[in-house]
């Protein structure tokens, strides 16, 4: 493969050609903000968050879009690229609603992220700002359009992830919009709430609607673990708030990258349902009475133990379960056939 | 799977067939809708114009249960147009005569008449797969569930074969998992006949090492019951107790009444289950378990990728993981299992099981790894059946068409299908209780094709009774020509429409899987 | 000692006579939000945000400030306490800088924990904003009186050492505001640095200068540590982001726990690998001093270099 070097803020990097200045930048080690790229999504080039100063080009190029070249000199933090970044912000937030104080992505929001770091107050512009209705109709996605900055991730996600095409960008200038078709509500599309659009959307105009409002980002422990419903296998993170889980976040699974389905992430909610059985029960006149776990096991080893004495180890048969984990399913055929001495074990497979 | 999930988008021609593969397995169908962004044909065979048949460059729309006659018809098609691949059927397989002796008389024309697809479709279809660099074949229940299942999984592996279609990257047979762990409880031998790996308890040897790491004197060498002989054999009285772990037979087995009346001539009947699901309610003794949030493990998804589990809350109430439960009984009934934690349990696992013998939880934190790992320097397997098949040589089972068991008559017209919805799982048990799914998608309904519910008077959204020979349920209708006429299809998922009250328990005689996806009903007016 | 029972939301608790019903309430794992109360200082009842339901009682009384009675029966989250929590929170938003995106708090304080608790967004009442100018006329605390709450409790832990007392409220109504001596900057007081009134301040009223825009509260680790410059073992928090140190923080004044600068100072050049110089006040004027100087070591190094 052919190869290129060049310097990024007096560091020598070697790069594959066709690599993008930002993708090279990564590579040393060096940061540059980005609002609209995502490297899994195609290029866009469209909020200039990620300019560069490079002697001999004119203008700043946005590095996310540009490539780069044998002996190309690359400044990413100089003067010009500090002040025209602050000016980004600046109108970004001319238009922003200032609610960071009970956003639910106060805290993992690129936009206060840069914001803080180029130390850009708000109101320097304080122009006209958009007022659309907060779209909170369906149970999984809130949609704030008065914070979207449109960086057109979601688009992107929604057509080259999920291969729905659901959303997209309408209107022009002061009114441009990211919308369904006929600027419907989500839940009036074909929209299959699997919230991709969700986990690349910089900012707090696509949130998901349990865990943004159960917890701030600071207070959960994000816990990586595997889907409990289809055979796909996808990872993604529990996010755990004083001892309960309140949501669902994606993470880079093996199988799955970021992408979920709507079960996946918006199914969480059986946890901690007050169905859960809580204590054992045992059957005492045809009702069901709450029992300790002493006398719960020790009447089943008993019942189990006599049958096998009276009946034979084959007048006993067990159900193991596709949706325990392995080690359950190990030991349930173990103790079937050590214990009960029995080979009827089966599970549900076929269905 | 023979191949890896990754591996579909690889792929320059897709055969699904019975896989509404958008609902069931959706992030799986984005790798199906990554190889037609690169160009790829997708051909999907489903009675139903279901979300996948949209997106696909062909849909056969077979009749229900014709699978054979179709797969037997394309393998006619290549042998006779000599577009098999030579080499691979001479170095890699066996009784490639007995297939062309059994395709011979399944010509297009003559399995046009059973499948209900033109010929030309059918010649069209088998010159693609036969032609295609990289063609995969995905399936699920609607091959599995039917009473010749096996014989249907028997005639794709025998399509792949023919044309070379498997062993490398991007091609193979790729059944997908409708559970999260079933492929990791087929795989831990929670079968009647198999220990861990898939070693045979009838084979001496395999006894005599389990028993010698079990510390027990001998272990039974007849292979047991499967789920519907435990069923048959509860009702006869020979089976007297049962031990059910995280299942809802009740729900999700056919013939629901038949099940129900197993159960309770049971004389002890213990169930582990996070809710008191339809099944627990019939129990003795209830268990409370924990959930997957609550524990540590591992599952193997349907490309035999084993990955964490990892524990983020405490069990709530007094709850306990599964595995400690097992430990707790088998303890009280004199044999002493104990475990410090799950990894522990893994271990033993893997000293004892070939195929996992290179994975350990410490490997896995950096990331799944896909079995065949034999030892600990092993990256793991991405797609099976490279140079050689586990047995050799691949076999070539020939098969002949069976229709399905029931088929509708004067008094039951309508086929009734069933199948999985996009936002449930299962017998809903979880996702009826999430606070999200079930507020969006909250009542079942009977899809009805508008020309077969105008002939009975039926209108959109009307209460009305689906009755089999088995039992009745009432439900909605939804008028829909995603069926085609003279078929009815609806999901098991709601506790409210227990479509299993009508389902067939005919089984397929191999594999013992029910026949869920045909039965013969009629349909009333509820009033 | 006597105790008395009474029942919080259903939860029967017994305690020590004379305990408040917002102590009482967190040992029963009840939540109450507080602004004002402080565990260490004398108890206050101002900002009326702990008010809970006792029916019997007129109004809804302050629990901070309430004891707790044989048989009391109080409700905590009654549908009148949250209309009234919210109700003093949209009042207090109603002056409150909108700033939450770059201010320092952020994350950490208590106006906004409670503002997302009970769904308070934009106030309802729109009126007149403070607009004070920022005051950072000292190398270490920042104050911005406009997001000041009035809670107080700066000033009572400033109070509580005598010979400090350097802050107090000032002026009435509306423009209340907590001032130094004369209302000037806190560089030009007898302030001294000791951050006593920043560890209790509990919105971005007072905030640490030498951390200003060096990171958000979240990205942050903190590792207690115990000054051993004098008896008193006063403990500190070093505060910690990618692995770094980045300051030296005081943890909140305990029983008799002064809190110096001379402390601070040490301990930043114990545990940051480049402490910002420090420095000190000389005629009225904050100068960059030697270390040696800022931490009372000039004598015992002038005797070393006789020797
Ligand atoms: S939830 Fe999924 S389908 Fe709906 S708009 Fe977002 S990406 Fe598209
Ligand atoms: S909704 Fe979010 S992801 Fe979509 S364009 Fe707006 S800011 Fe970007
Ligand atoms: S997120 Fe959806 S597709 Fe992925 S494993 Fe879970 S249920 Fe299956
Ligand atoms: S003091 Fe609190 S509410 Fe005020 S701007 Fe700072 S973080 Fe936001
Ligand atoms: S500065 Fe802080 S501690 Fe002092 S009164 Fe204001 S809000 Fe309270
Ligand atoms: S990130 Fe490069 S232009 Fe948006
Ligand atoms: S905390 Fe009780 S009145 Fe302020």
């Amino acid at each position: 493969m052919a190869e290129v070097t060049l310097t990024i803020d007096g560091l020598q990097v070697t790069v594959a050609k066709g690599t993008t200045v930002l993708e090279a930048a990564r590579q040393a080690g060096v940061f540059i903000p980005t609002f609209c790229h995502d490297p899994e999504l195609t290029r866009f080039g469209a909020c200039r968050m990620c300019i560069v100063e490079i002697p001999g080009m004119r203008n700043l190029p946005a590095s996310c879009v540009t490539e780069a070249a044998e002996g190309m000199v690359v400044y990413t933090e100089s003067e010009a690229v500090i002040e025209a970044r602050k000016t980004i912000l600046e109108l970004m937030l001319a238009n922003h609603p200032m609610d960071c104080l009970t956003c639910g992505k106060n805290g993992e929001c690129s936009l206060q992220d840069y914001a803080y770091l180029y130390g850009v107050k708000t109101e320097s512009f304080g122009g006209e700002k958009h007022a659309y209705p907060l779209e909170n109709d369906n149970p999984f996605i809130v949609r704030d359009m008065n914070k979207c900055i449109l960086c057109g991730k979601c688009v992107r996600a929604c057509a080259e992830i999920q291969g729905k095409n659901i959303v997209d960008f309408a209107y022009r200038g002061f009114d441009a919009k990211i919308t369904p078709a006929m600027d419907v509500p989500l839940s009036a599309s074909e929209c299959v709430f699997c919230g991709n659009c969700v986990a690349v959307c910089p900012v707090g105009a696509l949130q998901e609607k349990g865990l943004r409002s159960a917890a701030r980002t600071w207070e959960v422990k994000k816990v990586k673990t595997t889907c409990p419903y289809c055979g796909t296998g996808c990872s993604f993170e529990l996010n755990v708030k004083d001892n309960k889980v309140v949501g669902v976040t994606s993470c880079d699974g093996d199988v799955n990258g970021r992408a979920l389905c709507v079960k996946g992430r918006f199914g969480y909610g059986f946890i901690h349902h007050p169905d859960r059985l809580t204590n054992p029960l045992i059957k005492k006149n045809g009702k069901f009475v709450e029992s300790s776990w002493e006398e719960a096991i020790g009447l089943v080893a008993a019942k189990l133990s006599a049958i096998k004495a009276n009946y034979g180890p084959d007048s006993l048969a067990v159900l193991s379960s596709a949706r325990c984990t392995n080690e359950e399913n190990y030991l349930m055929q173990k103790f079937t056939r050590a214990v009960l001495g029995t080979n009827s074990i089966d599970h549900c497979a076929r269905l | 799977m023979t191949n890896s999930i990754k591996e579909i988008a690889g792929a320059d021609f897709i055969l699904a067939i019975g896989t509404n593969t958008t609902e069931s397995h959706p992030i799986i169908s984005l790798q199906v809708k990554k190889a037609k962004r690169n160009g790829a044909t997708l051909v999907v065979a489903d009675p139903r114009r279901t979300e996948i048949a949209e997106l696909s460059d062909i849909h056969m729309q077979l009749k229900s249960g014709s699978d054979i006659a179709l797969l037997n018809a394309m393998a006619n098609v290549i042998i006779a147009e000599e577009i098999w691949n030579k080499e691979f059927v001479s170095t890699r397989t066996e009784d490639f005569e007995a297939l062309k002796a059994t395709v011979a008389k399944y010509t297009p024309e003559y399995a046009e008449g059973l499948t209900g697809i033109p010929a030309d479709v059918i010649r069209e279809v088998a010159r693609g797969y036969a032609k295609a660099n990289n063609a995969t074949i995905l399936y699920t229940m609607g091959i599995t569930q039917h009473i010749c299942g096996t014989h249907n999984v028997f005639a794709v592996a025998n399509l792949a074969m023919l044309c070379g279609q498997i062993g490398k990257p991007s091609s193979g047979v790729n059944p997908l998992r409708g559970q999260n762990n079933v492929q990791g409880a087929c795989d831990m031998g929670a079968l009647p006949n198999v220990y861990t790996g898939y070693q045979a308890v009838t084979v001496e040897d395999n006894r005599g090492k389990f028993a010698k790491a079990w510390n027990v004197g001998e272990l039974p060498a007849k292979p047991g019951l499967t789920v519907g002989e435990m069923m048959e054999a509860a009702a006869e009285g020979k089976v007297k107790g049962m031990y059910i772990m995280g299942e809802n037979p009740v729900l999700s087995d056919p013939d629901a009444h038949h099940v129900v009346h197993s159960l309770e001539k049971l004389d002890f009947l213990v169930v582990q289950d996070i809710f008191l699901t339809e099944t627990a309610a019939l129990a003795d003794v209830v268990l409370p378990a924990a959930s997957f949030a609550e524990k540590d493990g591992t599952f193997s998804n349907t490309e035999r990728r084993v990955q964490r589990v990892r524990k983020a809350i405490d069990p709530v109430g007094n709850a306990r993981a599964d595995w400690q439960i097992i430990c707790d009984v088998a303890t009280a009934m004199g044999y002493t299992m104990s475990y410090a934690s799950a990894s522990e349990i893994f271990d033993e696992i893997a000293s004892l099981t070939p195929s996992y013998a290179g994975i350990s939880y410490e490997r896995l934190e950096q990331g799944g790894i896909q079995w065949p790992c034999p030892n600990s320097g092993h990256a793991g397997t991405m797609y099976l059946h490279k140079d050689k098949f586990v047995r050799g040589l691949g076999k070539f089972n020939p098969v002949e068409y069976i229709p399905p068991a029931e088929q509708p008559d004067n008094e039951f017209p309508f086929v009734l299908s069933t199948g999985r919805r996009h936002f449930h799982y299962h017998t809903g048990t979880m996702t009826q209780r999430t606070g999200t799914l079930e507020v969006h998608y909250g009542t079942e309904f009977l899809e009805i094709n508008p020309a077969d519910a105008a002939a009975i008077n039926v209108t959109e959204g009307e209460m009305i009774k689906v009755k089999s020979r088995r039992g009745e349920v009432a439900v909605q209708a939804r008028l829909t020509d995603i069926v085609p006429q003279g078929m009815v299809f609806t999901s098991f998922h709601f506790p409210e429409v227990a479509i299993n009250k009508l389902t067939n328990s005919a089984r397929d005689p191999v594999a013992k899987i029910p026949e869920l996806k045909v039965c013969a009903v009629k349909i009333e007016k509820a009033s | 000692m006597s105790y008395v029972s009474l029942t919080i939301n259903g939860i029967k608790i017994s305690v020590p006579k004379g305990t408040t019903v917002l102590d009482a309430a967190r040992q029963a794992r009840v939540f109450i939000p507080t602004f004002c109360h402080d565990p260490d200082i004398p108890r206050f009842g101002a900002c009326r945000i702990c008010v809970v339901e006792i029916p019997g009682m007129r109004n809804l009384p302050a629990s901070c400030v309430t004891e707790a009675t044989e048989g009391m029966e109080v409700f905590t989250e009654s549908p009148a306490v949250v209309e009234a929590r919210k109700t003093i929170l949209e009042l207090l938003l109603a002056n409150h800088p909108q700033d939450c995106l770059t201010c320092e708090k952020n994350g950490d304080c208590r106006l906004q924990d409670y503002a997302f608790r009970y769904g308070v967004k934009e106030s309802g009442f729109k009126g007149e904003r403070k607009d004070y100018p920022l005051d950072d006329s000292n190398p270490y605390i920042i104050r911005d009186a406009s997001k000041c709450i009035l809670c107080g409790r700066c000033v009572r832990t400033c109070n509580a050492i005598p010979e400090r007392s350097i802050i107090d409220f000032g002026y009435r109504g509306f423009a209340t505001k907590i001032v130094t001596a004369m209302d000037t900057p806190l560089g030009e007081s007898d302030c001294v640095y000791c951050g006593r009134c920043v560890t209790v301040c509990p919105v971005g009223a007072l905030t640490w200068k030498p951390l200003a825009g060096k990171g958000r509260i979240w990205e942050m680790q903190k590792q207690e540590v115990t000054c051993t410059f004098c008896d008193s073992g006063c403990t500190f928090y070093v505060l910690s982001k990618n692995g770094k140190n980045i300051g030296v923080v005081p943890k909140a004044p305990g029983n008799g726990r002064p809190l110096c600068l001379k402390g601070r100072l040490g301990l930043e050049l114990k545990y940051l690998d480049a402490p910002p110089a420090p420095h000190l006040k000389k005629d009225g004027e904050f100068v960059e001093v030697s270390w040696g100087e800022a931490l009372g070591l000039q004598d015992i190094i002038s005797k070393l270099n006789k020797d």
